[in-house]
């Protein structure tokens, strides 16, 4: 089985936002929550990048880890998924996510922030594969389609990309020693522990 | 002369000018030999790490606490929750039961000494004294109970009664912990009110604490109202009630006074101060249901029994009696002043 993995190749990534307004429209993402979003470094400066960013899936989660409930599981591809049925929405995976992807459909309401939400790789949720069920909760199953996620696929300077982590490692390594230059694999060494290395 | 001048003035100008050209020429030639290189001055991962334990850039959603790109204090947070929480609350709490049982086993039960005063009652805690301390205790109860399970619901329930059924209950405990956190915090209000005057620490507590508080031999100290070591129940209460209120609402109410990283901390004293608390409260309810015979009239009816009032606070009957030489805080059967 492959091991997910997404890698954003800042030194391609223009700020477009189209994985974001892709992400939100393919899962019917509810208003208030961003499953990924574009952050600008050192914005308007010298060496200005944008990194697209969303659930990194990590190696040994941070969230499934914290988790109260023990809603999280590890799909057999790597993808970390949670169940909405069993979340409390207490909000830990919150406090333990580098990455800011956990979020709640009413985070300043006390007591009632909701189920949590966050990217699945488009990968659904517990529920059967493709039923409206799975839909409702977790939006689109692309990958039991034989598809990769939306916000990669459509990415159009291909900054973005999801796949197996070997081999997007050796496409972005490529691309770094053809063109001699990269900033590196956002994010990596905080959720997988390693880093791409050229 | 003039015109000399003006020439001798524009010749030095004109060779300052060729001289700074001069100077310049060998950079301006070497400028466009080198490519531009695209990464000379971009951001990286490791430096930015260098320059702030968290990368923060600009973000175009409304959402502007998704600006955060990376903030990974949270493996800290997760370490401390989950490495280290369940100990530090099995610790304190098996520790206290273990030390309660020890003391129990030892000391045994302290029981009421009869004098001629026995079986006359006098009040001790009012209505609305018990009405706050009630409300405050069992409100601690479920929080307690259901903050417990935050650490170690998953670890001991979970595998008894099966994932669904944990998570309704985990649910349910969730709503009652946040709901009934807010009539403990009027309880802490209130006990703080009504009970101040009675617990500013003094001389005698002093003396009290040397003599052991009377659980060492027979022997019992002066106290008033409360003696040192229920002073120290309610500070500790309110302090560590104050405490959890303060960390609890910092948590119901993300990101209006702190950021994650502020909640990261606010829960890690919330934890820890919660299982001391827990810890402290045992012995509290022993002292005042299994540990000692007589006490838990005070809380229960209000009415204590005037000879275990006059062991264990004397000096506080003494005042009661002297404010109400006729007595209405004692029973009418009581000796008729004659």
């Amino acid at each position: 089985m492959a091991r997910m993995k997404f890698l954003c190749d800042a030194d391609r990534c223009i700020e477009c936002n189209a994985c974001v307004t892709a992400c939100k429209n393919e899962h019917e993402v509810p208003w208030g929550i961003n499953r990924r979003r574009v952050v600008t470094l050192n914005d308007g400066k010298p060496g200005e990048r944008s990194v697209s960013m969303a659930c990194m899936h990590c190696t040994d989660a941070p969230c499934a880890s914290v988790c109260p409930v023990n809603c999280f599981y590890t799909t057999a591809d790597a993808v970390v998924l949670h169940s909405k049925d069993l979340c409390i929405g207490c909000g830990y995976c919150f406090y333990a996510c580098p990455f800011g992807a956990p979020q709640y459909p009413r985070v300043g309401n006390f007591g009632s922030r909701g189920k949590m939400d966050k990217c699945t790789y488009c990968t659904g949720g517990p529920e059967p594969d493709l039923s409206t069920i799975e839909y409702e909760k977790y939006g689109s199953n692309r990958l039991a389609e034989g598809k990769l996620p939306l916000c990669a696929e459509m990415c159009s300077t291909k900054a973005l990309l999801a796949g197996d982590g070997e081999m997007i490692a050796q496409i972005y390594r490529e691309r770094v020693i053809k063109r001699g230059y990269g900033s590196g694999a956002w994010g990596w060494k905080t959720a997988y522990r390693e880093t791409v290395a050229i | 002369m003039r015109l000399g001048t003006t020439i001798s003035r524009t010749f030095v100008a004109m060779m300052a000018l060729v001289a700074v050209a001069a100077i310049d020429a060998p950079a301006r030639a070497q400028a466009p030999t080198t490519a531009p290189n695209p990464t000379a001055d971009s951001v990286n991962e490791d430096l930015l790490f260098k320059q702030d334990p968290k990368i923060h850039g600009r973000i175009s959603i409304p959402d502007q606490k998704a600006a955060n790109l990376i903030q990974p204090q949270g493996r800290e947070w997760r370490l401390f929750h989950e490495g280290w929480m369940p100990w530090i609350g099995a610790a304190a709490i098996l520790g206290m039961i273990a030390a309660l049982a020890l003391f129990f086993f030892t000391r045994g039960r302290i029981k009421l000494e009869h004098s001629e005063e026995s079986g006359r009652k006098i009040l001790r805690f009012n209505g609305f004294e018990r009405f706050t301390h009630w409300m405050t205790a069992s409100c601690f109860v479920i929080l307690a109970l259901s903050g417990l399970n935050y650490i170690f619901g998953k670890r001991l329930l979970m595998p008894i009664i099966g994932p669904e059924a944990f998570a309704t209950l985990a649910q349910w405990a969730k709503y009652s912990h946040v709901y009934l956190a807010w009539p403990f915090m009027l309880g802490i209000v209130f006990m703080f009110a009504v009970w101040l005057r009675d617990n500013i620490p003094n001389r005698i507590d002093w003396q009290w604490i040397k003599a052991g508080g009377g659980f060492i031999g027979k022997a019992h100290p002066h106290a008033e109202r409360f003696n040192a070591g229920q002073k120290v129940v309610f500070w500790m209460v309110t302090g560590f009630g104050t405490a959890m209120g303060i960390t609890g609402l910092m948590m119901l109410f993300p990101f209006y006074a702190t950021d994650i990283n502020g909640m990261q901390v606010m829960q890690g004293i919330h934890s820890l101060i919660g299982v001391v608390f827990i810890a402290a409260i045992l012995a509290h309810i022993y002292i005042g249901s299994l540990g000692m015979e007589g006490a838990y009239d005070a809380m229960g009816s209000g009415k204590v029994d005037l000879a275990w009032a006059r062991s264990h606070h004397d000096l506080w009957v003494e005042k009661e009696q002297a404010k109400t030489a006729s007595g209405p805080q004692l029973r009418p059967h009581q000796a008729p002043a004659e």
